[in-house]
């Protein structure tokens, strides 16, 4: 395992105790500031107890709002302010007797005399609170006019701080690669990097960056990262896990990221598209966002058991999506950290209980279509339906037809009738089949609201909880609408109003993610109490306003990030703060990062001429090892695999099957998408070693990538070594690296001359034809020195 | 004689240096403190660049140290296999009290009459112990001393595969980490060269209920603590065999120049993450020769075959069994032997001869074999289902079954420190409801941490803003059954 899996992953929130081992935060800071020093600490600490859930409140006393915390009860009170040796908390906090202290001690929470200490400071200062950052409305600090970049501004202010420096603009190779991994999720081609490199320019830099985000690549980037929050699959993920048509919706979101519709609209159309005024098609394919939840066919299941699942699940996705919040905990309880309420969870629950859907699905057995949905049928489909039901139409009336009582031929019109009526059952069948076979899209279509009760403890066979209707969670606000019901449109609306202080900084805190590693808040799904106070709040909250100023222009923001110097800088490690610094929060440098699974794939395809840069259609089944099905049933299933230019598409248009996802996006760490993934944990393991050296995608590839270097490289061992490091690198090989290589081919051409068999074997790996004229002996060899530079950590890593 | 492009390339070498077999570095300074500083791993977790757990030392010595869980999926008869029900033999053909039954959740029978059907097959009493099994478990049968069968279960699940998922991951709600993924986070792999989380499955039963790779997943813990998966037939795990036309030593030619030009990019471009994806691929490499040694049986002698009952790579649970313990004497942590099948809606006298007569022998050949090696001590064995059957007949076809319920059923343990000969709580005179010493899933797994070492509460790694845990918010370990 890597160390960056632990950095990346979700470590723990204490930003003190990461601060105080750098050395910079020792000794107390001279002001105590609650959101940054005393909240995580309270929050971690106490919260569970002592915070927003009162059923479970501890001694009647809450900490997490300063009138109860000081309230005085017998003349004592947890807090007063002013004076710390008065205070409840801090005698308890202090305590000797383990039945005393605070935590208590089988919590499994400690406080260290760090934090006690602030806390104490705190409280002399005169414990003062503050509304939790992610909840007020954000604001654009004022800039001084000698800001040209407020991004560069702020984080500089804070590296001087620190005694220290944005590193150099890396070098103009790095930065094309890095500008085409980032915004395209594809490597650049040697000629652009060349063109780069040569462009006298001074706006060189900025025109790639337009042409970039002009690229028809950018959607399907994007489209990778927007696909884990919704949780989009092409199965429905309980049970059978059947497939269920959605490939358009993923369609709808690649175009909409690519014409960069703003992301109000974009919001709207997927929560609401229906609701809108004349929808267009587009906009009603959006709304399959609603219907992207995992739903069952299981036998024995109970509708209103799954009913409630779904709704449910929407609330903890809607939640997680737009407002960074973990409102799910509130399904049986109210939060413990954060102020959102079970009436919060049914109410906003309730936004989407007009949502035409089955509980258990059973619409054509085991393999039907999940409606309601949208049917494309291309031409030849279209007539097979045609075909069927004028065929139906005719039997039906044959079925209803009466066959008089009189009549002499009452036996052979009897047979007539039954076979007729086993026709139509037959080519019911087969239109079902035909339903779900072609390319189709479950949408949402509204109907009269389902009643929504709180349930206590979650449990659906509850009946006694408060009917709830459509609301936002009551601490943010409340919407109004004269005597009328709020709508998902309502919900839509205010998911983006100016006025909702979560929606944009999660937003842009899940951008800043994908150009450097990290958010500027490091929990991307939790914004709340639990969350990080933020590395930079004033530029997380400048590119939030600003990202809302701009009308919600993605591009706009993007462009704003990957202009900055901060973006720019090398990531090479500085000796002097790997161990003060080791995150690369200060952000002195650039982080670097392993590709993710999609993308590790697109990488080599794209390095070895295969790929098919086709934009949308409906999903694809790449090669994948046999017997990766066997466990699946109703209906038992073989993989279909795809032939032709569908096996070289990129990853974001493989085969979601949630219940066994392809076994090479597993190894690289793609969520099943099962639930929101608002971070991929990311990992370093020997299965992303053994599908990069056996899956046959990739031997493929090295071998079509061999194809190249032999008749596009030169003329010599030399030279074709260059031009494959320069194909796949966008560099020159070391001498050493290329004595290496040489080597490597040297040793095989003579292994495969002596064996033509394995030779032959290795090079008609994959359905792609070899190309004709070559040595297969050569071929073979090369196809050797392709699979190890396919297989270099350099092919999957962003510098 | 050279071919031309050789003789060219012989010029080149003059400046070759030898880069192969350099070894990777150790823990980096940057490494370490960062690992020191995410309040959540500590240094210890790493050892020479290998994960060694978040919980090593553990927080009490182990008992067991490892994982054998034999999971009968389907939803095994407790009531036809070891919670024998004599009142319920009086009560056949009966109405159930409407008080039993009301307001809970009821699968396939929701809306039919609720009548009682008494045990179909026979119990005896078996070993020193007498332990209650029926008739179709006559290996099982003579390894009753050795099980502690827990009567008491209940789970809150009721429909496949959210009760699978409750099993597996302490919840219903996916993207939370499987038992086995926890264990792996917080103890490590013994194992160089294998998996430390194995998955098997093995064919035959009532037309199966499906699975998913959620029950074996790491959930929100990088996806490197998933379970790996291991094929019967075909490719033992996904990819672990060369391409075609590729050789053992070719392959490593490959992986050799693959370290060396890592090796050499680390010296240019500083990356420690290059130092972990070497030692990834020595890891993959050495795979690639385990595996095929591991699934390799010529060298068992032919009475070990006959005892678990397999003549080799047969898709069989007798097979999977053996794998098992081939896989637990190689060092792998936890190793989880699924057979579907168990789901006798109806039918159940002939299909638990069937599935009985699938995993009886095997099950017993394991225990069996590990205790003559001296291994049972500290491997901990795990015989259960998702949930019970309903004490209620269900007669949609065919010959009468049982539906699925959740309020009480069986499963038994042996090993890893857990007190053979015994059985622990009980059910009411119906077999409906769990009603003595009641154990919880949740108290389940505070039970198989507990004998690995591992406090469940402090198991622990946050993801939304919580510290979530395999236990939840509960569970208890059953002290009572610890030897």
């Amino acid at each position: 395992m890597s160390y960056t899996e632990v950095i990346l992953g979700r470590v723990a929130g204490v930003v003190l105790i990461s601060w105080c081992s750098l050395g910079l935060a020792a000794e107390l800071p001279e002001t105590i500031e609650f959101n940054r020093d005393i909240r995580p600490i309270l929050s971690d600490n106490c919260f569970q107890c002592h915070g927003p859930d009162g059923e479970t409140r501890g001694a009647g006393l809450r900490l997490d709002i300063r009138e109860h915390a000081i309230a005085s009860n017998n003349g004592q009170a947890a807090i007063v302010p002013g004076n710390a040796d008065a205070s409840n908390l801090l005698d308890r906090i202090f305590h000797k007797d383990p039945e005393e202290v605070m935590p208590p001690s089988d919590t499994e929470r400690s406080l260290s005399d760090h934090e006690k200490a602030l806390l104490q400071e705190w409280i002399e200062q005169g414990a003062e609170y503050q509304a939790h950052w992610a909840y007020i409305p954000p604001k654009k600090i004022s800039l001084p006019t000698s800001a040209v970049n407020p991004i560069d501004y702020l984080v500089k202010k804070r590296l001087n701080e620190e005694g220290l420096n944005h590193s150099p603009e890396a070098d103009r190779v790095t930065l094309i690669r890095r500008l085409s991994l980032d915004l395209l999720g594809l490597p650049p081609k040697p000629d652009e990097v060349a063109a780069f490199v040569n462009d006298t320019r001074t706006d060189a830099y900025e025109q790639l960056v337009n042409r970039l985000l002009a690229s028809k690549h950018y959607g399907e980037r994007m489209t990778i990262y927007w696909l884990d929050l919704v949780r989009y699959a092409d199965t429905v993920g309980y049970h059978g896990d059947q497939v269920r048509g959605m490939s358009p919706y993923r369609d709808y979101v690649i175009n909409a990221f690519n014409s960069n519709i703003s992301f109000d609209q974009f919001t709207r159309e997927q929560i609401a598209g229906d609701l809108l005024d004349n929808p267009t098609q587009e906009q009603k394919i959006a709304t399959g966002y609603n219907r992207l939840n995992m739903v069952t066919r299981e036998g024995g299941a109970q509708a209103k058991d799954y009913l409630v699942r779904y709704a449910a699940d929407r609330v903890r996705t809607t939640s997680s999506v737009w407002l960074g919040s973990s409102m799910g905990c509130s399904e049986c309880h109210d939060h413990k950290f954060d102020p959102f309420t079970m009436k919060d969870f049914y109410s906003f629950a309730s936004f989407f209980a007009d949502i035409k859907e089955d509980g258990v699905q059973t619409y054509g057995g085991n393999d039907g279509p999940f409606p309601p949905l949208i049917p494309f049928p291309n031409d030849d489909e279209a007539k097979k339906f045609d075909e069927i039901d004028s065929e139906i139409a005719k039997l039906k009336v044959i079925m209803d037809t009466d066959i008089p009582e009189n009549s002499e031929n009452k036996k052979a019109l009897q047979k007539e009738k039954d076979d007729a009526k086993n026709k139509h059952r037959a080519l019911s069948r087969k239109r079902i089949h035909l339903e779900r076979d072609i390319v189709s899209v479950a949408v949402t279509e509204t109907m009269e609201p389902r009643m929504m009760r709180i349930l206590p403890r979650g449990n659906w066979l509850d009946e006694t909880g408060e009917v709830v209707t459509p609301a936002i969670p009551a601490f943010l606000g409340t919407l109004e609408k004269k005597d009328d019901r709020l709508t998902r449109l309502d919900l839509a609306d205010w998911l983006t109003h100016r006025n909702n202080p979560l929606t944009a900084r999660v937003f842009v805190n899940r951008l800043w993610k994908l150009y450097f590693g990290t958010g500027i808040s490091r929990v991307l799904d939790d914004v709340g109490s639990q969350g990080e106070w933020p590395q930079h709040p004033e530029l997380l909250d400048y590119l939030a306003a600003d990202f809302m100023d701009s009308d919600w222009d993605i591009k706009y923001i993007i462009k704003q990030i990957v202009m900055s110097q901060t973006y720019r800088q090398s990531s090479m490690p500085i000796e002097s703060i790997k161990d003060t610094d080791p995150y690369n929060r200060l952000l002195a440098r650039q982080s670097r990062f392993r590709l993710e699974a999609e993308l590790v794939r697109d990488n080599a395809l794209s390095v070895s001429g295969l790929l098919v840069t086709k934009v949308g259609g409906r999903s694809v089944k790449p090669y994948q090892p046999s017997g990766h099905y066997r466990e699946l049933n109703f209906p038992v299933r073989t993989y279909q695999q795809d032939s032709g230019e569908n096996l070289y598409r990129r990853g974001v248009y493989t085969h979601w099957q949630r219940t066994f996802l392809h076994p090479s996006l597993i190894a690289f760490d793609a969520p099943t998408r099962e639930e929101c993934t608002a971070e991929r944990t990311i990992s370093n393991s020997p299965q992303q070693a053994l599908v990069l050296l056996n899956d046959p995608i990739y031997v493929e590839a090295s071998r079509v990538f061999a194809e190249r270097i032999i008749t596009e490289g030169g003329d010599d061992i030399a030279s074709r070594i260059h031009w494959a490091f320069q194909e796949a690198f966008s560099r020159e090989p070391l001498e050493r690296e290329l004595a290496i290589v040489s080597d490597l081919y040297i040793h095989h051409f003579k292994e495969y001359r002596n064996d033509a068999k394995s030779a032959k074997a290795l090079i008609e790996v994959g359905e792609k034809p070899v190309r004709e004229g070559l040595r297969p002996v050569e071929l073979a060899a090369w196809t050797s020195v392709a699979r190890t530079l396919f297989n270099l950590h350099e092919m999957i890593y962003r510098y | 004689m050279l071919d031309p492009e050789v003789e060219k390339y012989h010029q080149l070498m003059q400046t070759r240096r030898e880069f192969l077999g350099k070894t990777t570095r150790g823990i980096g300074t940057m490494a370490l403190a960062s690992i020191m500083n995410s309040g959540e791993a500590n240094a210890a977790a790493y050892v020479d660049d290998k994960w060694t757990g978040i919980s090593n030392p553990t927080h009490f010595a182990p008992k067991a140290k490892r994982i054998i869980y034999l999971y009968m999926a389907g939803g095994p008869s407790h009531l036809e296999t070891f919670d024998y029900k004599p009142e319920l033999e009086r009560l056949d053909g009966t109405v159930m009290p409407e008080s039993m039954t009301k307001g809970q959740s009821i699968a396939q029978l929701q809306g039919q009459e609720l009548k009682c059907m008494r045990p179909l097959l026979k119990f005896g009493k078996y070993g020193q112990s007498g332990q209650d099994i029926t008739s179709v478990f006559p290996h099982m049968q003579t390894i009753a001393d050795e099980m502690c069968i827990i009567k008491s279960m209940y789970t809150d699940q009721i429909n496949h595969d959210p009760a699978h998922t409750f099993m597996n991951s302490g919840t219903a709600i996916s993207g939370r980490p499987s038992m086995g993924s926890w264990l792996l986070y917080g103890l490590g792999n013994e194992s160089e060269n294998l998996p430390g989380f194995v998955v098997l499955t093995s064919k035959g039963g009532r037309n199966p209920q499906p699975l998913a790779t959620r029950q074996w997943h790491s959930g929100f813990l990088p996806s490197k603590f998933q379970g790996v998966q291991f094929q019967s037939i075909g490719e033992p795990v996904h990819y672990v065999n060369n391409p075609p036309g590729v050789t053992g030593d070719r392959q490593r030619d490959i992986v050799n120049s693959v370290q060396a030009l890592n090796t050499i990019r680390d010296e240019v471009v500083d990356d420690e993450e290059i130092a972990s994806r070497i030692s990834q691929y020595e890891m993959a490499f050495r795979m690639q020769t385990s595996v095929p040694d591991l699934v390799d049986i010529k060298n068992e002698p032919q009475h070990i075959l006959d005892m678990y009952g397999t003549d080799g790579a047969d898709g069989s649970f007798g097979f999977n069994c053996l794998l098992a313990r081939r896989l637990a004497e190689r060092g792998t942590r936890f190793i989880q032997l699924y057979h579907r099948g168990w789901d006798h809606h109806n039918d159940i006298v002939k299909y638990m001869n069937i599935c009985a007569g699938h995993v009886d022998q095997g099950t017993a050949a394991l225990v069996t074999d590990l205790k003559q090696r001296g291994m049972l001590d500290d491997t901990l064995i795990i015989w259960g289902g998702e949930f019970g059957r309903t004490p209620m007949v269900q007669g949609n076809k065919g010959g009468p079954g049982r539906d699925h319920h959740n309020k009480g059923f069986s499963l038994w343990m042996a090993g890893g420190g857990i007190k053979g000969g015994m059985s622990y709580g009980n059910t009411d005179d119906f077999g409906y409801n769990a009603v003595e010493n009641r154990v919880s899933v949740h108290d389940f797994h505070a039970t198989l941490l507990h004998q690995m070492g591992i406090d469940h509460k402090k198991l622990t790694h946050r993801f939304q803003g919580r510290d979530f845990r395999l236990t939840d918010i509960s569970g208890n370990v059953v002290r009572d059954i610890l030897a």
